[in-house]
């Protein structure tokens, strides 16, 4: 098999429906847009709840991302015909999720100094900010590709994903948003990022596992 | 011994076994429970900073205890059934699941009772409190998705790798939760035996302990044929079963 | 330990029975088929023959008898045995985004085999040389199986599984499945497929199966 040409052919997937991929986008400004309007525009108020509203808005709008995965690849056959190569699945997985984040998750991360602007988040700390988005964020790309994998094969899985997944995600969301939170008070963060940066090395080496055999249990009745 | 196992887990023995077993455990259960009821509620002192309060202790340690333990269990039968492909182990998941959320809902209840002397509220984002509703959400998400599937054994499957999944995650959540609690100086109260009580204080906890698995193993068997029924219900010794009844 | 002798290219199978949900739909079948021949299935709608083809490729799950192919069991075999089929199934695995060669090219990454010529020729052979570069999601439902049909052309593996592959194609597109079939059989290639109508691979002995009697 060739890598490159697999990310290759995802990318030009992506490329050829970019516009779908702008809706976790919109998703992540507008809930973020909605926490002043909801809680209220003081400044100082916002500066203390920016970094858990940036992260919490980051990880639902990266989770409504990761549903259509695999549904597309499902729906056509193309998903049969990728478990029947002789291709390590493990590792072909590995690479979907991979390019998956890059044109899902990686453009939240780009996207989140202006939320933090937004909401009025210290500019000076807005680099490890993007640091733990930048470690979190692949993390959540993982979780949620297990879930996908799972729920696949099912027709109403539009809520379950989420269900099965949220309760995963609450070490990446405690590590990233006090990360982030930390740095807004100029706190050390080398303590949150670098239990980021274990769990994105756990998630690397045993989700491709979970995702593999969650796509095989899907296809198998 | 491994043809005893071979035998052991074929569904109809188990059937059996598994309904001659269950009353007796179901009995011996209530003894020791209600025996550890009497020495925690009676018998042990009432503690010198909490008073009587502290007494919710013999039911919510035991069910915590049992709520991380239940899905120790689940996990590895998930990880057998699907590693050796055998039917027993996912029903054993299956039937394991509603009695570990049961648990953990235990766990949380009282646990907030006794929050509510100690914190003057009954909730509060107590580290361990923490851990046990995202244990329960994870138990939620089993139990869904094993429900999910028009075929039982899909189901059961995919359910088992979602187990996994959890409990190499459980760990890291409840470190992280602890962290987080931490870091925010949440209110800690003391759950568990300390080394400075005395023994007629954590005896009674290990006799509930001792009650709840029992509990636990009695209700696991009953829910297990209920499971297995399920799952078998086209095979003739099923229909035989119900035949003669 | 020796292997059992069993011919090349040889897929055996003794004593499958395959459950889906309730429904028993096959309860100890066993065939053979060798190099040179073809298993045409039969039955009516809903008998299982796109189930049976699913187990048979390995994705689907069988619940109880064995399954091998050349003497190993599709669990020793794994990689090996995925590496010499192919199966064109309802879902013909063709992405309506890509092109029918950015198609090929996708299917070919999968595996070892590749060449941009190669692609050509295989989407010549199926009549779609001149929508090569048009993405399928302009072409018709027949295109769009030819397009999967060029993929069989493309990896050349010994075992085809081809479950209702007349769907949606044309009279030459029939003939053209015939034709290909016929020589995928010569070269000592063995095919699986589900159809209601025959093939018309004469003079290549086509064994036939129907399902659905028990139930």
């Amino acid at each position: 098999m060739k890598p490159a040409a697999l990310i290759q052919r995802d990318l030009l997937l992506a490329y050829r429906r970019r516009s779908e991929l702008a809706t976790p986008l919109i998703f992540f400004v507008m809930v973020t847009g909605l926490f002043p309007l909801a809680l209220s525009p003081e400044p100082a108020l916002l500066r203390t709840l920016a970094p858990g509203v940036v992260w919490v808005a980051a990880l639902l709008a990266g989770l409504i991302g990761q549903e259509s995965l695999f549904k597309s690849d499902y729906e056509d056959g193309s998903l049969e015909q990728l478990l029947l190569s002789p291709a390590p699945l493990e590792f072909v997985v590995l690479l979907r999720v991979f390019t998956h984040w890059l044109v899902t998750g990686l453009p939240l991360v780009i996207l989140s100094p202006l939320m933090g602007l937004l909401l009025n988040y210290p500019a000076a700390a807005m680099w490890t900010l993007i640091m733990s988005l930048l470690l979190g964020t692949p993390i959540l790309s993982f979780l949620g590709a297990v879930g996908a994998a799972l729920t696949v094969g099912l027709r109403r899985s539009g809520m379950l994903l989420p269900v099965l997944i949220l309760p995963l995600t609450v070490p990446v969301l405690i590590f990233g948003a006090s990360t982030a939170a930390r740095a807004a008070s100029s706190e050390p963060t080398a303590a949150p990022l670098y239990f980021l940066g274990a769990m994105l090395v756990l998630a690397v080496t045993f989700a491709p596992y979970a995702i593999a055999g969650g796509l095989r249990v899907s296809l198998e009745s | 011994m491994f043809i005893w196992f071979h035998k052991l887990v074929s569904p109809p023995y188990f059937y059996k076994f598994a309904g001659r077993l269950s009353p007796w455990l179901a009995w011996l259960s209530l003894l020791v429970i209600l025996a550890g009821l009497y020495a925690g509620l009676w018998l042990a002192p009432p503690d010198y900073q909490q008073g009587d309060g502290f007494r919710i202790m013999y039911v919510h340690v035991p069910s915590a205890w049992m709520s991380l333990f239940v899905y120790t269990v689940m996990a590895m039968a998930a990880a057998i059934g699907l590693i050796w492909r055998m039917k027993l182990a996912h029903a054993v998941s299956a039937a394991a699941a509603p009695l570990g959320a049961s648990f953990t809902f235990l766990a949380l209840v009282t646990g907030s009772l006794w929050g509510k002397p100690m914190w003057g509220t009954y909730w509060v984002w107590d580290a361990r409190l923490t851990s046990e509703l995202i244990l329960l959400f994870l138990y939620l998400g089993y139990m869904v998705l094993n429900r999910a599937f028009d075929d039982r054994r899909t189901g059961d499957r995919a359910s088992a790798i979602l187990a996994l999944v959890g409990i190499v995650n459980i760990p890291i959540i409840h470190y992280s939760v602890k962290w987080w609690n931490t870091l925010h100086q949440g209110p800690t109260v003391f759950f568990g035996p300390r080394a400075d009580i005395p023994p007629s204080m954590y005896i009674p906890l290990f006799i509930m302990v001792a009650g709840f698995m029992l509990y636990f193993a009695a209700f696991i068997l009953k829910r297990l044929q209920v499971e297995i029924l399920q799952r078998e219900r086209n095979t003739a010794w099923v229909r035989e079963l119900v035949e003669k009844s | 330990m020796i292997a059992p002798i069993a011919p090349p290219n040889a897929l055996s199978v003794s004593n499958l029975d395959i459950w889906r949900g309730e429904r028993c739909l096959c309860h100890g079948i066993s065939f053979e088929v060798t190099s040179g021949e073809a298993l045409h299935l039969l039955g009516a709608n809903g008998a299982g023959k796109t189930t049976l083809i699913r187990v048979l490729t390995g994705l689907g799950r069988a619940d109880g008898g064995k399954l091998r192919w050349r003497g190993q069991s599709l669990r020793e075999s794994g990689a090996e045995y995925r590496a010499s089929l192919a199966y064109l199934g309802h879902s013909s695995g063709v992405k309506l985004g890509l092109t029918p060669r950015e198609n090929l090219m996708a299917a070919g990454a999968l595996l070892a085999v590749p060449g941009a010529t190669d692609a050509a020729a295989a989407l010549a052979r199926v009549g779609l040389a001149q929508q090569t570069d048009l993405p399928c999601s302009m072409l018709s439902m027949g295109q769009r199986r030819r397009a999967a049909l060029a993929r069989l052309l493309l990896v050349r593996v010994p075992v085809w599984f081809l479950d209702e592959p007349l769907t949606s194609l044309d009279r030459s597109g029939v003939g053209l499945l015939a034709g290909m079939l016929k020589e995928h059989l010569a070269v000592g290639g063995l095919a699986v497929f589900a159809s209601h109508q025959p093939l018309g691979l004469e003079p290549f002995p086509v064994k036939t199966l129907l399902l659905g009697e028990a139930v």
